[in-house]
């Protein structure tokens, strides 16, 4: 699965993205998010504040109760200061 | 209808043009500019660099469209955003309806540009005098975006 990162997630974590194989005991985004944050310390702090950890699947925004599948595009982002 | 997501400048006068050239069923466009400011909280700006996703930015400005399109009348929509380095005047958004009728196009202009700062995947990086940062979201924001809530 393809997680990308966006603005200061982006450079918390160090990465744009990364793909990784999703364990089959994670179905919800909540659940990734969690995952996530046990891949290094800076996957933990950047992620610690889930209030402003916003979540994208497949290019639509979801809250952290929505189902994920291996295919899914994966987008996690500050909230947006566009326009 | 057009929805264009891009680094180059953008010319109002010529957008506006070719928003009602040929179309005499349009009786009122509004047009919303937004710009690069030289302050913000306090501190100097310099400099703003938008960062966007590329595919979710276009798909969510097409659906935003087509909402503003389900609830008013509009003979046109037209919405362009920029990203990458801006300084202070640069034009960063342009929102432009065309409708018969004139609260037709306030409206939906107007609810373009709201749900637009909500839903649109951009995120603001400004250099200020005490380095970069990047822009927080404003409660303001949601509370504008809300009031357009069915």
């Amino acid at each position: 699965m393809k997680i990308f990162y966006f603005a200061w997630l982006r450079t918390k974590i160090g990465v744009p993205s990364e793909t990784i194989d999703l364990p089959a005991e994670v179905k919800t985004v909540g659940a990734l998010v969690d995952w996530l944050k046990t891949r290094s310390a800076k996957h933990a702090e950047a992620l610690a504040n889930s209030k402003v950890v916003k979540v994208a699947v497949n290019q639509e925004h979801v809250p952290y109760d929505h189902p994920i599948e291996p295919g899914d595009e994966v987008a996690l982002f500050p909230p947006v200061t566009g326009g | 209808m057009a929805i264009r997501v891009q680094a180059e400048d953008f010319d109002v006068g010529a957008e506006y043009a070719a928003l009602t050239r040929g179309r005499t069923s349009v009786g009122g466009v509004t047009l919303f500019s937004g710009l690069v400011r030289d302050m913000a909280g306090g501190a100097a700006v310099s400099a703003m660099t938008l960062e966007h996703y590329p595919g979710m930015t276009e798909k969510q400005l097409e659906a935003i469209e087509a909402e503003a399109r389900r609830r008013w009348p509009l003979d046109d929509v037209l919405i362009i955003h920029r990203y990458g380095r801006l300084e202070p005047g640069d034009q960063i958004v342009l929102v432009a309806t065309a409708s018969a009728h004139r609260d037709a196009a306030f409206d939906s202009c107007r609810f373009l540009i709201d749900w637009l700062k909500t839903k649109a995947p951009f995120w603001k990086l400004e250099a200020t005098p005490d380095g970069e940062r990047w822009v927080e979201a404003k409660d303001s924001d949601d509370s504008a975006a809300a009031r357009w809530d069915p």
